[in-house]
């Protein structure tokens, strides 16, 4: 036996769990397009979902869960300053529709 | 936090939890991810890479989303299929999900039966996993046949409104879609290394001289689960926005 335990054992049951979980998401996620949810309602649900089935899939499928929390923040950290590059898109995206805006439809602003 | 001052080896040393055993581990000798083999800390920090990647794209199709003046084309309608004389919405996109979802729950209980040293169950799911990922890119290739041949979209513009769908839809997807078929093949890989007993019997692999461990199996399905992960979020934002 080796100094310490490096495999993860958890009962098959919790993956089943998740997977129906997973379904489950999916399927309201499809529900609200099939619907035609519209306005913050849909961009609300559509995260919300989307979010959901990111965090089971790396919290349990990748054992995200049971890490040290050194394996966790060096890998979570760098990954939420995409939140910056995001912003900054947004921000440079409104400026060039609104320039684009007044160079192609004059009679528009 | 108890003092870890221990000159037996018989079972080793507690290590600290929380913020304590960020600090402990980053700062200790020999290893800052302890409890994780190498090869599974080298996959996380490819795929972070990998992350930063796809967000790339991802953002960069929300700026020229955005800032179009051009009407874009209903994903909804786009991908729709006709079904028994019926018009789906979104159907294949919302099978494709099932298809990757469904070959993410069989991964991970690959990687289960794995480290159970259960060969044929490993093998078994990891062949399931691998034909669940074909079908996806057999259904990714269905789709951009129909996109390009019948629907008349390139990457440079379609008759649906602006251009920027086609060249975002093409690399985003087609990324995505290589990622999955260069899965596929170290899926098999996987599978025959596991039903031959090269991890049994610790053979090492092809050019490397390491041992082969179960270990290889999780690593394997860390990369498939991101694979199903970067999926969640095309399906969100490409295809439900």
């Amino acid at each position: 036996m080796a100094a310490h335990v490096e495999g993860q054992q958890h009962p098959i049951g919790i993956y089943l769990k998740i997977w129906g979980l997973l379904f489950v998401l999916s399927t309201a996620s499809y529900l609200v397009d099939y619907f035609h949810f519209q306005g913050y309602l849909r961009w609300f649900l559509i995260i919300t979902f989307m979010l959901m089935k990111a965090g089971l899939i790396v919290a349990v499928f990748m054992h995200m869960l049971w890490e040290r929390l050194a394996m966790v923040y060096a890998i979570l950290v760098p990954t939420t300053l995409l939140m910056v590059l995001l912003g900054i898109g947004a921000l440079e995206a409104d400026y060039t529709f609104f320039t684009r805006g007044v160079f192609f439809l004059k009679g528009l602003f | 936090m108890t003092p870890a001052i221990r000159t037996s080896t018989a079972d080793p040393v507690a290590l600290p939890e929380g913020i304590q055993g960020i600090v402990a581990d980053w700062s200790s000798d020999q290893r800052a991810f302890k409890n994780v083999p190498w090869g599974k800390a080298m996959m996380w920090i490819f795929l972070l890479s990998d992350t930063f990647i796809f967000s790339c794209f991802l953002i960069s199709y929300m700026t020229v989303r955005m800032s179009t003046t051009d009407p874009w084309p209903n994903p909804s309608e786009v991908f729709a299929l006709t079904l028994w004389g019926k018009k789906i919405p979104l159907i294949l996109i919302a099978i494709m999900t099932f298809v990757l979802i469904s070959s993410s729950g069989t991964m991970a209980m690959a990687v289960n039966f794995g480290y159970r040293k259960d060969r044929v169950k490993t093998f078994v799911l990891l062949l399931i996993t691998a034909a669940l990922g074909a079908t996806f890119v057999g259904m990714q290739a269905f789709e951009w046949t129909k996109l390009i041949v019948d629907e008349g979209i390139r990457p440079w513009g379609n008759p649906l409104g602006a251009a920027q769908f086609g060249s975002t839809f093409f690399m985003i997807t087609g990324f995505h879609g290589t990622h999955v078929s260069i899965g596929v093949i170290f899926l098999i890989i996987v599978a025959i290394k596991v039903i031959r007993g090269d991890l049994d019997h610790e053979r090492p692999g092809f050019l490397t001289g390491r041992k082969g461990k179960y270990e290889i199996v999780e690593i394997m399905g860390l990369y498939w689960h991101f694979v199903d992960l970067v999926w969640v979020f095309i399906f969100a934002v490409f295809y439900l926005w």
